[in-house]
């Protein structure tokens, strides 16, 4: 009883304290950590032990994986033939332009190709053009993604120019420049006098089959004005199924490119030889763009590209190297982290 | 100068003027967009994006999608907009509560209720007790017989204390009931902003008695905002009304301060934007150049042969789109938002919270928190500032006797306890002067009590003091006095208060004593106002010598006297006094010369010390930021000796031969002039020296100086780290603060009174105290602080961290908007230079918007080093004042860096995307990728310290980046449909993103490792500290601090008098060793104390050696 009570004169009284306090003190800020900027933090430095075994760690990271990369690309079969100047008579040699504008001249032209090691199926058919700028501003917006995608909006031509209508005024289906100059060489080959055939089905992305190119959208007034471009499309075949525009109207960012124009089933044995007719219909004389027939096989990494095996190597050597020297350096010169001696302040004896 | 008349009562003259409608608003329903969008396309930045967007109109030319640049341009633009409309809609509600407030107006002889925005210029407005006043009114009547009300106006000038404010003559002794007839004139000076001076005079039509003119002062007046307080009811006529009134006239917007870092992101903004300019022009002119070669070959491009006429514009306006995004829309976004944050945390902070007067800090300027970090001179008050102002009658000299001496307080002094009690006549009368002269009101409560309200901390000091001596001030009914003296009531009669101006710097009544009908001139001011003013023949040589002795103690002195005066005499100046009071012009002017005229011949009765005690932590506080490189200027009103004191007190002068004081000073200006030459000259010479030398000027030299040798003392304020200045007015303190800024130099100035609030206004930083003297200064302020000593805190933590944190955010703002912009630049070498974007609209906006803004956000939160390393070294302050994280050359790394990792970016994706992979949209995304990587990679690198909320942030970002991107690869109509499942799928994407990210840090990495270890900054090697060996480390320190402690205790020279030297050693010795003991923590004990009591016993020892 005794002890409640003093329990209770003291709780009041305090109590009382506290009951004036709070009013007083209203203006406190209410505490958080966040509020005190005093969130839990922390704070890494750069040790020299931290720095170091960073650098090793990229470093035996990276020099394998180069390593994989750089044999991923060199399981990769490439043939690559150029055949821009070869497929041109020695007569019309020196006015390649006026070669490949002239219709009348067929242009069919044979080129082998001898197969260096096995190839195993698919070999991919790439046609690779150089100094052709897919990406120029004029060029790339030459297109219109609704009337490609859909038969309602076929006069949807917006952003087409200069190929937006027949010089009647009927839009062009599909409109705009890309479509317009659309590649045409073609190639078909032969190992020895059997036909390897091309498959040229899916080798446009599904997406732009079944979303981008519409079922019931089919070419119209395509390539009737006076200047022909490229290839002609078959108007009876809707855009979807016609592959080959797909894959160019997926323009390239860089000048120089491949695009892939069919596949080839079949494997091929080191040392075949492939006999390719093609017909040189496209013009790139007229500003110096070579091209290039490639096959390829591919790898888990892509096509051949020495690229990222080089890069990684390069950089896990360097990683190590770094690594090395900040050790020797660290062990020849050891400096006392945080020594406050180092304190400008703390030399100078002017204290300021 | 105009003059308005106010008939008082008259429906019929009413409408000249406008009614109360108070309105704050800055905008109009319909005037709200015009407005606003004008008052936001008034910046350059704004009419630079309006330009671009506007550009990008022009389908031919644009790049990408007008919306990537009209989005988050309008986004920027309705977050500013709907902030201002907010804000005004608030004005509008607060308004409108004003304007519709119910209040007792007389209409046609008879109180009606209206609302308050129908008070009329001359109405009459009835007030009860604790009604806020609606306009401002000259008072006719109050319930209390002596035609007094008090009037509380915090609202209006900060001040707490209650003010009284009585009738005018003319007005004494009207019923009730007569007051809604009264009919009269009032004519009085047209609007204005002073609230401290309404010069008027009043004239009552018949059958009001008093056909004279009665003059009105501020003192007749109740102005809007305040509120009536201890009295019944009050009434008044209504002289200014709405927006016209004292406080809708003072209404205004500051002009808007810029800070040093600003002023740096806009040059540097300034800089890339002629760098933009630079590579249009090339680039454009390339472009028409490749075109015209290349271009025309491509047969698929299809150029026409003739184009219009602005054909050679075209491609250098697509370049000039395609890098507009080298400046940043988001930074200005950002850096308002981080900005408002560091004054929260400000507001936030629990260790500026002051317990004693409950006041938080507050960052009333939210935009200026950087310029703390950037401090290079402070400009501090003394009193109020240093000191507490609170005030302590300590010892006092009657007629040539000094009491107090011995035990440093008067009031226990047994010979003045005697001489009291014994009625000794000069010191009754030295009582009186103390108790009367003055303007407190004694209030009594309801228990008897009586209880003291003063405008002036030392009237209440010296009413108190009077009181303890058995003179009680105990009533004050209008003109009466009462005093009780000894248990017998002596009563006064009031005729006249000659008030006091900080010009005049004194302040003296006229009453007339009850008992005797003697009229008695009753004094008191500073020394120099009083002194010239005593009777010729007085020996005043022992006051002379008082005041000297207590201004080296540091105390405040007042002196008083009195003067018996002839009746006739007093007639005579009475009718003079009066007439300069009811003068309309001029009248402070004219009434100080009248004050002249009766305040001489005075016999001096004696001087009073007062003790203002130094504020918690003021001398370490100073001792820090002086270590932090922030040069002290003490500018103040009071005494020279005074200040020294003080500032010696408060670590403000050094010791050790290093201190060395030089006086500026003299009788003519000549003398100055040559002591100012003679100054500068010891300044050049010792300025190679490690000495630390300070100068002191007082006011009237100052005031010489700055008028005619203004250079010379430029260059001594160069040279010099401290200054005392003495005796200054409010204006010359604003004076040097310009002169300082006119070097360059980033001011704080700091203060807690009325007479600071110019040269706070005036600083790059204003700091106000909220102390006793009011809130005026706090108002004014950029910053209003509780104490003195959470300067350390507010400019060491928070200016610091704020300086570091926008130093950091503003670069990489450029930097990211340049990796991007360089990206586009070298994608268009490899596109005929035509200007095609390689990025697609919703890319390059989100990436501007989004990506790259949250994460940097979080640095908001970033702390190099913590705060205690911080108050340890403050010397690296030195890194933020000297701007060393924030300028051209630590630009150019940013920018160098945003190169390098353009081309890092840039050239390893169009090698690992080279021949059959180099599709326009995944190669975009694969580059886009690959700043975001980086991104993540650089900003956690220069971030200093992790909290959870920035791993969120960061690597949250960088989860949503691929989230946000693999939704919108699900949508079929979208350019980049399906691009981002096809790129995660592949095993050389990521292998390309852990390349790109490995090359682009990989040199960062070790660049900055490298300076970290072996070209480190102060700020890596506290860092190294606190991280390896913080205790240890922070002992030693301790240690070194002790040590050169007792190297700086060894003597003082102060130049001049050589012979005071062994007063101020002492004073150093037990001063000293105070902070480190301090910071151990270990004592709590007040320092101050046994400071005072040895420096006393120092001085006595030294006066009986003289």
């Amino acid at each position: 009883m005794m002890n409640n009570s003093g329990a209770s004169a003291a709780g009041s009284s305090s109590g009382s304290g506290e009951g004036s306090a709070p009013r007083r003190n209203f203006k406190r800020p209410k505490y958080s950590r966040f509020t005190q900027q005093e969130l839990p933090a922390c704070k890494p430095i750069l040790t020299p032990q931290w720095v170091i075994s960073v650098f090793t760690l990229v470093g035996i990271i990276f020099v394998p994986i180069g390593v994989i990369s750089l044999m991923a690309s060199h399981d990769v079969v490439e043939i690559v033939d150029r055949y821009d100047s070869a497929c041109i008579p020695r007569n019309m040699a020196k006015d390649k332009v006026a070669y490949i504008q002239n219709a009348a001249i067929n242009k069919t032209c044979n080129r082998t190709l001898k197969v260096l090691k096995n190839m195993d199926q698919p070999i991919y058919v790439y046609y690779q053009l150089d100094n052709f700028y897919q990406n120029h501003r004029r060029y790339v917006k030459s297109r219109n993604d609704a009337q490609l995608r859909s038969a309602d909006e076929a006069s949807e031509t917006s952003g087409c120019d200069p190929e937006r209508t027949t010089a009647g005024g009927a839009p062009i289906v599909p409109c705009g420049l890309i479509a317009w100059s659309l590649f045409n060489d073609t190639y078909s080959f032969k190992r020895g006098n059997e036909n390897v055939m091309v498959n040229k089905k899916g080798i446009s992305w599904k997406s732009d089959r079944d979303h981008k190119f519409g079922k019931d959208v089919y070419p119209k007034n395509f390539q009737n004005g006076a200047l022909i471009g490229g290839a002609k499309l078959d108007p009876n075949k809707s855009l979807s199924e016609q592959e080959d525009l797909i894959v160019w109207m997926r323009t390239a960012a860089l000048p120089t490119f491949r695009k892939l124009y069919g596949k080839i089933e079949v494997n091929l044995k080191a040392n075949d030889t492939i006999t390719v007719t093609l017909e040189n219909n496209y013009n790139t004389y007229s500003f110096n763009g070579k091209k290039k027939l490639v096959l390829s096989t591919t790898s888990w990494l892509g096509g051949k590209n020495d690229f990222l095996g080089i890069a990684y190597l390069t950089v896990g050597g360097l990683c190590f190297f770094l690594a090395t020297a900040f050790t020797v350096v660290y062990l020849v010169k050891p400096r006392k982290l945080g020594d406050p001696s180092y304190l400008s302040w703390n030399r100078s004896p002017l204290g300021y | 100068m105009m003059k308005r008349f106010v008939y008082i009562n008259d429906d019929s003259s009413q409408d000249s003027y406008c009614d109360n409608r108070i309105s704050n608003r800055k905008y109009t329903l319909l005037n709200f967009l015009p407005k606003n969008l004008w008052e936001q396309f008034s910046r350059f930045m704004n009419q630079y994006f309006l330009l671009i967007a506007c550009l990008q109109l022009w389908s031919l030319i644009t790049p990408v999608n007008p919306a990537s640049t009209w989005g988050p341009l309008i986004f920027i633009f309705a977050v500013s907009a709907t902030k201002e409309a907010w804000d005004d809609y608030n004005r509008y509600l607060s308004d409108k509560q004003a304007n519709e407030k119910e209040v007792w107006v007389v209409k046609e002889g008879i109180r009606k209720h209206i609302q308050a925005q129908d008070i009329r210029v001359g109405s009459i407005v009835w007030l009860r007790e604790n009604d806020e006043v609606p306009c401002d009114l000259v008072l006719i009547g109050t319930s209390e017989p002596q035609g007094i009300c008090y009037v509380e106006t915090a609202a209006l000038d900060g001040e707490t204390d209650l003010k009284t404010r009585v009738i005018p003559s003319a007005c004494i002794g009207l019923a009730p009931e007569q007051l809604h007839k009264i009919k009269g004139v009032i004519e009085c000076p047209n609007p204005d902003k002073d609230i401290r001076r309404f010069d008027a005079n009043m004239r009552l039509f018949p059958p009001f008695i008093d056909n004279d003119l009665c003059p009105l002062t501020i003192n007749n007046t109740l102005l809007q905002s305040c509120y009536l307080r201890n009295t019944e009811w009050a009434c008044g006529v209504a002289v200014y009304t709405g927006n016209e009134t004292k406080l809708g006239m003072s209404r205004g917007v500051p002009e808007p301060k810029l800070t040093a870092v600003d002023a740096m992101i806009d040059k540097l903004t300034g800089a890339i934007f002629l760098f933009q300019i630079v590579v249009v022009i090339v680039l454009g002119f390339s472009g028409n150049i490749w075109k015209d070669t290349e271009a025309r070959k491509q047969w698929y491009v299809k150029y026409p042969d003739e184009g219009p006429w602005y054909e050679l514009l075209i491609i250098p306006l697509r370049f000039e789109l395609l890098c507009s995004i080298m400046i940043p829309i988001s930074i200005k976004v950002s850096l308002d938002l981080v900005k408002s944050l560091y004054a929260k945390f400000i507001d936030w902070d629990e260790e500026m919270y002051d317990n004693d007067t409950n006041t938080p800090s507050h960052a009333a300027n939210t935009a200026i928190s950087e310029d703390l970090g950037q401090v290079e001179y402070i400009l501090t008050d003394k009193t109020g500032t240093l000191t507490e102002n609170r005030m302590i009658f300590r010892r006092c000299c009657i007629s040539g006797i000094v009491y107090g001496n011995e035990s440093g307080d008067a009031l226990k002094d047994v010979e003045l306890l005697n001489a009291v009690a014994k009625n000794v006549p000069d010191v009754l009368r030295f009582l009186t002067v103390m108790t009367i002269c003055n303007t407190v009101i004694p209030i009594r409560s309801n228990s008897g009590a009586i209880s003291y309200k003063a405008q002036s901390q030392d009237e209440d000091a010296l009413v108190n003091a009077a009181a303890r001596l058995h003179m009680v001030l105990i009533s004050k009914n209008g003109n009466t006095i009462g005093v009780n003296f000894n248990g017998s009531v002596i009563q006064y009669e009031i005729l006249d208060v000659l008030e006091f101006t900080s010009d005049r710097k004194r302040m003296s009544v006229v009453v007339r004593d009850c008992q005797n009908e003697k009229i008695l001139l009753l004094s008191k001011g500073a020394d120099e106002a009083i002194f010239p003013c005593a009777y010729p023949g007085q020996q005043i040589r022992t006051f002379v010598d008082a005041v000297e002795q207590y201004a080296q103690l540091g105390l405040r002195t007042l002196c008083l006297g009195w003067r018996e005066l002839k009746d006739d005499e007093y007639e005579e100046w009475s009718h003079m006094f009066k007439e300069a009071s009811t003068a309309l012009f001029d009248r402070e002017w004219k009434l100080a010369e009248v004050c002249q005229r009766l305040e001489h011949d005075l016999e001096i009765l004696g001087v009073t010390a007062i003790e203002d005690r130094l504020q918690d932590g003021v001398p370490e506080t100073i001792e820090t930021l002086r270590k932090a490189g922030i040069n002290f200027w003490m500018l103040t009103g009071d005494k020279q000796n005074t200040a020294i004191q003080i500032a010696l007190l408060c670590n403000f002068i050094s010791s050790e031969p290093k201190g060395q004081l030089l006086f500026i000073n003299g009788k003519s200006e000549d003398e100055v002039v040559r002591s100012l030459e003679r100054v500068l000259l010891t300044m050049r010479i010792t300025s190679s020296e490690p000495k630390d030398l300070a100068f002191v000027v007082d006011g009237w030299a100052l005031e010489v100086i700055l008028k005619q040798y203004r250079e010379a003392f430029t260059e001594l304020a160069i040279l010099s780290r401290t200054a005392i200045c003495c005796r200054v007015t409010p204006s010359q303190k604003a004076q040097l603060v310009e002169l300082l800024k006119s070097c360059d130099y980033r001011t704080l100035a700091i203060g807690d009174g009325g007479n600071d609030v110019r040269m706070i206004q005036q600083a790059d930083i204003g700091v106000g105290i909220s102390g006793r003297e009011g809130l005026q200064a706090a108002r004014a302020a950029d910053y209003s602080i509780g104490k003195f000593r959470f300067l350390k805190r507010l400019i060491l933590v928070h200016g610091r961290y704020s300086y570091n944190r926008t130093a950091f955010l503003s670069q990489y703002s450029f930097y990211k908007s340049l990796v991007i912009c360089f990206i586009q630049i070298l994608f268009s070498l490899f596109s005929g230079v035509s200007g095609s974007s390689l990025f697609n609209s919703v890319s390059l906006m989100a990436y501007n918007v989004f990506y790259t803004s949250i994460p940097v956000l979080t640095s908001v939160l970033d702390k190099d080093l913590t705060e205690k390393t911080v108050m340890q070294h403050p010397q690296i302050l030195f890194y933020c004042q000297a701007g060393r994280l924030l300028n051209p050359s630590t630009f150019a790394g940013w920018f160098g860096r945003s190169l390098y990792h353009a081309l890092v970016v840039f050239l390893i994706s169009i090698h690992a995307y080279a021949g059959e992979k180099c599709e326009m949209e995944e190669l975009s995304m694969v580059a886009l990728s690959g700043c975001i990587w980086l991104q993540a990679f650089v900003v956690t690198l220069e971030m200093n310290s992790f909290t959870i909320l920035q791993h969120l942030a960061i690597w949250g970002n960088f989860v949503a980046f691929y989230v946000i991107n693999c939704i919108v690869s699900t949508i079929p109509s979208a350019g980049m449909y399906t691009i981002m499942f096809r790129l995660c799928k592949q095993p050389s994407y990521w292998i390309t993103m852990v390349l790109i990210a490995a090359v682009g840090m990989g040199p960062v990495l070790a660049i900055k490792y490298f300076r970290y270890t072996y070209r480190s900054s102060a700020i890596n090697i506290l860092q190294q500290a606190e991280r390896s060996r913080g205790i240890i480390f922070s002992m030693g320190t301790l240690e070194s601090q002790l040590k050169s402690v007792e190297k700086d205790v060894a003597s003082l020279s102060i130049t001049q008098p050589k012979n005071r030297n062994p007063v101020y050693e002492p004073l150093l010795l037990s001063d000293s060793p105070t902070p480190t003991r301090r910071s151990i923590g270990s004592s709590t004990f007040d320092f101050f104390q046994p400071a005072q009591s040895r420096l006393s016993t120092s001085y006595s020892r030294n006066c009986k050696n003289n």
